[in-house]
């Protein structure tokens, strides 16, 4: 070699080499790991809402097993997951619905079906998933294989054909959903055991229904209500009898304080004979019992609640709070009625996600940029993991249960 | 000055990995940076662009094309005056889900927030630095 200059490869090598050589290596830095043989049940997956992606997580070395980009807008983003677990579905703020192999770390089908939506559920038998939207107001079904469009269900009210916004989807047994339309003030039950030909029943429920919850066993859908005192319950074993007011007056006429966040009634609460559920517009969580459906109790807390969920066991119900006071939790002892305990995880806890039985607690501390786990025994964290902004955390143990 | 030819080859590598790292470390942070021409200061401004993306965002929607509550962009804005916009901020809207913000965001913020909404809403620079929110 002679020693006057280093002679490079001629420019055009490089050209051809050097893109190749970025490429190689970015794929090495984006590709998911292969999957050795593993089980689903200890998975989840945790929304990273600003960045429209997710994370996979795994519960049981409670690690960040890969990552899922491409989702859209994810702002309450929720997700529902295929009855084997192996798939997470996705629905976006901008009316994506997304099904992520949670095993291989890559989406398999994607439609946009909507221009905005708010959530979404799977059928009991696992063939349908349905996704709830705000515009067009309605809910549609999809095939949970291949995502075909199955059927078309507008929430249409009034004489003019308006549409109205659609909240509180709920799997019920029948392969039917209950909602309700928060412009139409009605709770509506659609049967779409044919997808064909779906049966919608409508239940005048009262103004403004904001979300809604079905109990575990499938037979009482609970709707809350924005705009007036009181939730509207409809026993769907019994829906001839129509909607029932339960709580009625629960602000005793008080002026309600301005809501910053809607609670959320999805993760329901339902423990020892007893319903928790938020307040709107208070610092109170209301007790019901939910053979009487009467108050037996409300619990002052420290804000306005947001998710009241019970631990698994139902020994406990831990509650999150609205903006500006979103950084505390507080857990609430199913026997005494009482609040014992007040936690600080991080700033601006969005969701939490108990593990299968309990013994731990997932928080999503958007602001932080953390999620954060809880032992539920001790109250202190015992492990955390970087997430950018995350939102709602998601276990697959949801696919076997009614209503989520 | 001579190179030794391995050298030479080594920093090439070095480079192409180097800029592989940021290719992909670019989707990270590409939302992030656009101007904030604040007439709050520079924190304050980013408080408030967290707070109109993160927590108006959950009605609104992130992006701000709507929600429970309606869109924010600058088409959906054009025929509203602003007078009345900075009126529902700051007072809420009656018989509807939006709440004041009376006591979290002033007057002249409150008329900040409808100029940058009708102008096209800066990207969420995250929250504030330090304290805390909460």
């Amino acid at each position: 070699m002679s020693d006057q200059k280093v002679r490079l490869a001629p420019p055009l090598v490089w050209g051809i080499l050097l893109p190749v050589i970025i490429l190689l290596l970015s794929a090495c830095a984006t590709q998911p790991p292969v999957a050795a043989l593993r089980g689903t049940g200890d998975l989840g997956v945790v929304i990273e809402r600003a960045d429209g992606r997710v994370q996979i997580v795994e519960t049981s070395g409670r690690s960040v097993l890969a990552k899922v980009e491409g989702l859209g807008d994810l702002s309450h983003a929720s997700v529902v997951f295929s009855r084997d677990g192996r798939y997470a579905f996705v629905f976006g703020r901008d009316g994506g619905l997304s099904k992520v192999d949670l095993l291989t770390a890559t989406i398999v089908g994607r439609v946009m079906q909507a221009g905005n939506a708010i959530g979404g559920a799977i059928s009991q038998d696992g063939r349908m998933v349905v996704a709830q939207n705000y515009a067009p107001g309605g809910i549609k079904a999809f095939d949970a294989d291949t995502l075909e469009l199955l059927a078309d269900v507008a929430a249409e009210y009034g004489t003019e054909g308006k549409r109205s916004k659609v909240v509180g989807l709920a799997d019920l047994p029948g392969n039917r959903f209950a909602y309700a339309l928060f412009d139409a003030d009605e709770i509506r039950v659609t049967d779409l055991s044919d997808p064909k030909h779906p049966v919608t029943q409508r239940f005048p429920a009262g103004r403004q229904p904001y979300d809604a919850l079905v109990t575990p066993d499938g037979r009482h859908y609970i709707a809350g209500l924005f705009g007036e005192d009181g939730l509207a319950m409809l026993d769907l074993w019994q829906p001839e009898q129509g909607v029932r007011k339960i709580l009625a007056g629960y602000g005793k006429g008080a002026e309600p304080l301005p809501v910053f966040k809607m609670p959320h009634l999805r993760g329901w609460a339902v423990a020892g004979g007893r319903a928790y559920l938020p307040a709107i517009g208070r610092h109170e969580v209301l007790v019901v019992d939910t053979r009487t459906w009467q108050e037996v109790a409300r619990i002052p807390v420290k804000s306005q609640p947001v998710f009241v969920m019970a631990r698994p066991d139902g020994r406990e119900v831990w509650v999150n709070f609205a903006f500006p006071e979103n950084g505390w939790v507080q857990v609430i002892d199913t026997l005494t009625q009482k609040v014992v305990d007040t936690l600080q995880p991080g700033r601006a806890i969005l969701h939490m996600e108990f593990a299968p039985k309990g013994e731990m607690v997932w928080l999503s501390a958007r602001d932080d940029n953390r999620v954060v786990v809880y032992d539920t025994a001790t109250r202190k964290p015992v492990a955390g993991f970087d997430s950018a902004s995350p939102s709602g955390i998601f276990f697959t143990s949801r696919a076997a249960r009614t209503g989520f | 000055m001579k190179v030794p030819p391995l050298l030479a080859h080594v920093l090439v590598l070095v480079v192409a990995a180097t800029a592989a790292a940021f290719a992909s470390a670019a989707d990270l942070t590409n939302s992030s940076n656009k101007d904030s021409t604040a007439v709050p200061d520079g924190q304050r401004a980013r408080e408030l662009v967290h707070l109109v993306r993160q927590d108006c965002g959950s009605c609104h929607g992130l992006t701000l094309a709507g929600g429970l509550g309606p869109a924010l962009t600058p088409d959906a804005l054009a025929d509203k005056p602003a007078e009345g916009l900075v009126a529902t901020v700051v007072g809420g809207r009656p018989g509807t889900p939006m709440p004041p913000f009376r006591g979290i965001v002033s007057e002249r913020e409150a008329e900040w927030i409808v100029e940058q909404l009708m102008r096209g809403f800066p990207a969420d620079g995250g929250p504030a630095l330090a304290g805390g929110a909460n």
